[in-house]
């Protein structure tokens, strides 16, 4: 117990740089892991919004396509779908022939953070969808009663409506996308878990190491549950959110 | 030829990721089941010991805990054996990866089965003890096949999710669905055919999950009324 007490402080002794910010070289650890996640996690809720508008559509030709999307992305593991970007698209013919493509996708970072947008987009869009398909119907009668338009109605009274009914499940999957942030160090995206490994290497402390790096991820967690549950207790608040 | 001739080696490694999952999914339903009884009936002792499980479990990576169990479980053996003055054990990769599959998800599975077992009305549990039932009795008639009911949507949701995470396995050097095809890509060059190829069968296998899913919930929610807007 002492001894794995001890390869804990060594570990963090030797690698503490490297685990929040900077592995000499370049940024790494905690830094990098926060950067993919917030960058694909933002650009995910962004192009979320109207796609999720789409889904809902009674037009087949307009939510048959999401739909579409959703289900493949949905129904694949975040590893298949980060190895057919990050190793597979590089090797097609046509993208090695067009250098503005070829550019893009030999970046271990640009693969990461697409696969991770394009996987948190597909589940993004289905619970705003299911929230904006819950919308009470008395709302809607009383936007179309008021006449107003349906853009009007969906930015004044189903999107805020939806949304923030949504944020319950919605932070679970931000939460789910941190712990998917975890794979980057597969396309050498140098993430927290990268340093683990490298320290693993460097020191055989494999409990210490790994353990170290569940620490950090814990860490981030908590601090995400506890900042989106200060946001559902104001967002929520009409609901008489009683959680606490 | 069909697959540059890797057609046999994917169906063993389909078949690898089937059995992989479904022992896991096993082991992880047993863990749910006493996890969930520990938080809702123990004492105070169980209800930590469980509460601390779910928790610290599904606030990592079930990738940093693939890494630091699998690894874990045969240091820590090696330990027991050379303080015991045994030969080394060797332990079946298989095994360690359903065990470590098995803990990390039967947290997932403590608490959908939590939430299941608090959704069945506390009258009808009165009501099992007015008529005179044993506690044992009010458990195993009303309690627990209601409780299924309600965990069956959380249930299949996890199969799913637990289902793609065996993908993972091939980092800690298991021959899945991934490791072959991802071999065979780079044996013959052509990564992209081979990964899209285990993407279809992941999506072959979720969406027959679902629709198996889908008609359980039906048949289970038999007599339920449901409410039509």
């Amino acid at each position: 117990m002492i001894e794995s007490f001890e390869n804990f402080l060594t570990i963090i002794n030797e690698y503490w740089e490297p685990f929040l910010y900077w592995d000499g070289t370049q940024f790494s650890g905690l830094a990098v892991t926060l950067w993919i996640l917030t960058l694909s996690v933002v650009l995910g809720f962004v192009l979320a919004l109207p796609l999720s508008v789409m889904r809902v559509s009674k037009n087949k030709f307009i939510s048959g396509p999401v739909w579409f999307f959703s289900w493949v992305f949905r129904g694949t593991p975040f590893y298949v779908q980060l190895l057919l970007i990050y190793s597979g698209i590089v090797g097609l013919e046509f993208v090695r022939d067009t250098p503005l493509l070829y550019t893009f996708f030999i970046s271990g970072y640009n693969c990461v953070v697409l696969a991770l947008l394009l996987n948190t987009l597909a589940y993004t869009i289905e619970i705003f969808a299911g929230y904006i398909k819950a919308t009470p119907y008395g709302e809607l009668d009383a936007a179309r009663a008021y006449g107003m338009s349906r853009w009007k109605m969906y930015t004044r009274i189903i999107l805020p409506s939806a949304l923030r009914r949504a944020l319950p499940a919605y932070s679970n999957e931000v939460i789910l996308m941190l712990h998917a942030t975890s794979l980057a160090f597969t396309a050498t995206v140098p993430d927290i878990l990268k340093v683990a490994r490298d320290a693993n290497a460097a020191t055989y402390l494999t409990f210490a190491s790994y353990g170290t790096a569940a620490l950090l991820y814990m860490s981030i967690s908590f601090v995400l549950v506890w900042a989106f549950r200060r946001v559902e207790r104001r967002a929520l608040a009409f609901l008489a959110y009683e959680n606490n | 030829m069909f697959l540059h001739g890797y057609g046999g080696q994917i169906l063993d490694g389909t078949l690898e990721t089937i059995k992989l999952a479904l022992l896991s999914l096993l082991v992880a339903f047993l863990l749910g089941l006493i996890g969930a009884s520990a938080k809702l009936f123990g004492n105070l002792l169980f209800k930590g010991i469980a509460q601390a499980y779910t928790t610290l479990v599904r606030s990592v990576p079930d990738l940093v805990l693939m890494l630091l169990i699998f690894f874990s479980i045969q240091m820590g053996l090696n330990n027991i054996t050379d303080a015991l003055g045994l030969p080394m054990l060797e332990i079946d990769p298989f095994i360690a990866g359903v065990l470590t599959i098995g803990f990390i998800y039967g947290a997932y599975f403590a608490e959908t089965f939590r939430g299941a077992f608090l959704a069945v009305p506390k009258g009808q549990l009165e009501a099992g003890k007015a008529f005179g039932m044993s506690d044992w009795q009010v458990f195993s008639r009303i309690l627990f096949p209601q409780m299924m009911r309600f965990a069956l949507p959380g249930i299949g949701n996890n199969w799913l999710v637990l289902l793609k995470a065996t993908a993972l396995v091939s980092i800690i050097g298991l021959s899945d669905l991934v490791q072959v095809t991802q071999t065979a890509g780079r044996a013959t060059a052509s990564m992209f055919l081979f990964i899209s190829v285990a993407g279809l069968i992941y999506l072959a296998l979720t969406t027959v999950s679902s629709i198996v899913l889908w008609w359980l919930e039906k048949k289970y929610s038999v007599g339920v009324r449901e409410a039509h807007l």
